[in-house]
């Protein structure tokens, strides 16, 4: 997904660090595919998500030249088109791929912008501004973090169903998170937890989005 | 034997003792696994420092062992473990979490590239990042 942004503007002092919430094994064939030449790391306990409060992928944040927050973690250039796709052939109309793409190119045009005028740029927030839309975690999110190590941890040690318990707890602690939820839930022959409770899931959101809309012009605004 | 995951690590605590939702463990192993190491002023790490109370001493302090989870409630740090003892998650508060965020310095991690080789956020510094997640989910 960022290989040809993180291409386009490397010689610009700016490089994509992607992190796969994920199994080692899973991510390997779409990293080999992708053959990317930015940092790909995989974080299989989801501790960036814990560390920048994450719920979903993709989601980004944009950090400066001194390593601060210029724009707090957001969905990264997903919309909600997939929703109303057929379901049974998982396949999108036209009208709601266009719906993906412009959402996708809004999002990756606001980042170029950001990369070629810095903090003049509209996209990027002054410390007011980052902390204003910041989305702070509370005390049951972080215990859903600690159960959602704690399963990983049993699960690499062969312990599937005190694991799924944990799963599951750390999924009613944080029911906001799709990344914990995706990552415990049945995967089809492909990988994708993208069957009929995926969809009863999505369904359950109802006037929610699943990915939140961002403030970004021509996105509408933060729901 | 006892493993204590604690942020992205994972430490084998020879001395720890499980005695349902209660871990002892020796002061160095807390320290290895943590961070956290007893000084005379209590429980600290870097400048903060956590007394010891002093009515209750005992519910924290044995000898030379000291109450992981009676320290880790107090400091309102998320604690899981499995039905065996084995495993302890001494996690990190969504206070904690929610003040370095608040500092807008990004928070900094460690983690392994496929190829096994260990990348830092910070390695970055000095250019601008675009910090990204994706999943094969």
């Amino acid at each position: 997904m960022w290989q040809s942004l993180h291409a386009s503007l490397q010689e610009r002092n700016f490089t994509v660090v992607a992190v796969a919430m994920d199994e080692p094994e899973a991510a390997r064939a779409w990293i080999e595919l992708a053959k990317p030449t930015y940092p790909c790391l995989i974080d299989r306990n989801h501790h960036v998500a814990e560390l920048y409060n994450m719920v979903n992928v993709p989601q980004a944040t944009w950090i400066d030249e001194l390593g601060r927050i210029v724009r707090p973690p957001e969905n990264a250039g997903s919309s909600d088109a997939f929703r109303q796709m057929d379901r049974t052939r998982m396949q999108m109309s036209p009208a709601q791929i266009a719906d993906r793409n412009r959402t996708k190119q809004i999002y990756l045009a606001a980042v170029r912008d950001w990369v070629v005028k810095g903090s003049a740029s509209e996209f990027a927030y002054d410390a007011a501004g980052s902390r204003a839309r910041l989305r702070l975690p509370d005390a049951a999110v972080a215990r859903a973090h600690a159960h959602f190590r704690l399963a990983q941890t049993l699960l690499s040690r062969g312990k599937r169903e005190e694991a799924a318990t944990n799963f599951a707890e750390a999924s009613r602690l944080h029911p906001d998170s799709w990344t914990i939820w995706r990552q415990a839930a049945a995967k089809d022959a492909t990988g994708l937890a993208a069957g009929p409770e995926f969809w009863a899931r999505v369904d359950s959101l109802g006037d929610r989005p699943y990915h939140r809309p961002i403030d970004m012009t021509g996105l509408g605004t933060d729901g | 034997m006892i493993t204590v995951l604690h942020e992205q690590s994972e430490t084998v605590c020879t001395s720890a003792r499980a005695d349902g939702d209660e871990l002892w463990i020796g002061a160095q192993d807390l320290a290895a696994a943590t961070g956290w190491s007893m000084k005379p002023e209590g429980l600290c790490r870097g400048d903060v420092c956590l007394p010891v109370p002093r009515e209750r001493a005992e519910d924290y302090i044995k000898g030379d062992m000291l109450n992981a989870t009676a320290f880790w409630r107090r400091l309102q740090h998320p604690i899981a473990h499995d039905a065996a003892g084995e495993l302890w998650v001494l996690g990190t508060s969504a206070t904690d979490r929610s003040n370095a965020l608040a500092s807008l310095e990004a928070p900094d991690f460690a983690l392994p590239d496929l190829a096994g080789a260990t990348r830092t956020l910070a390695e970055q510094r000095g250019k601008k990042v675009l910090l990204a997640t994706w999943a094969s989910w």
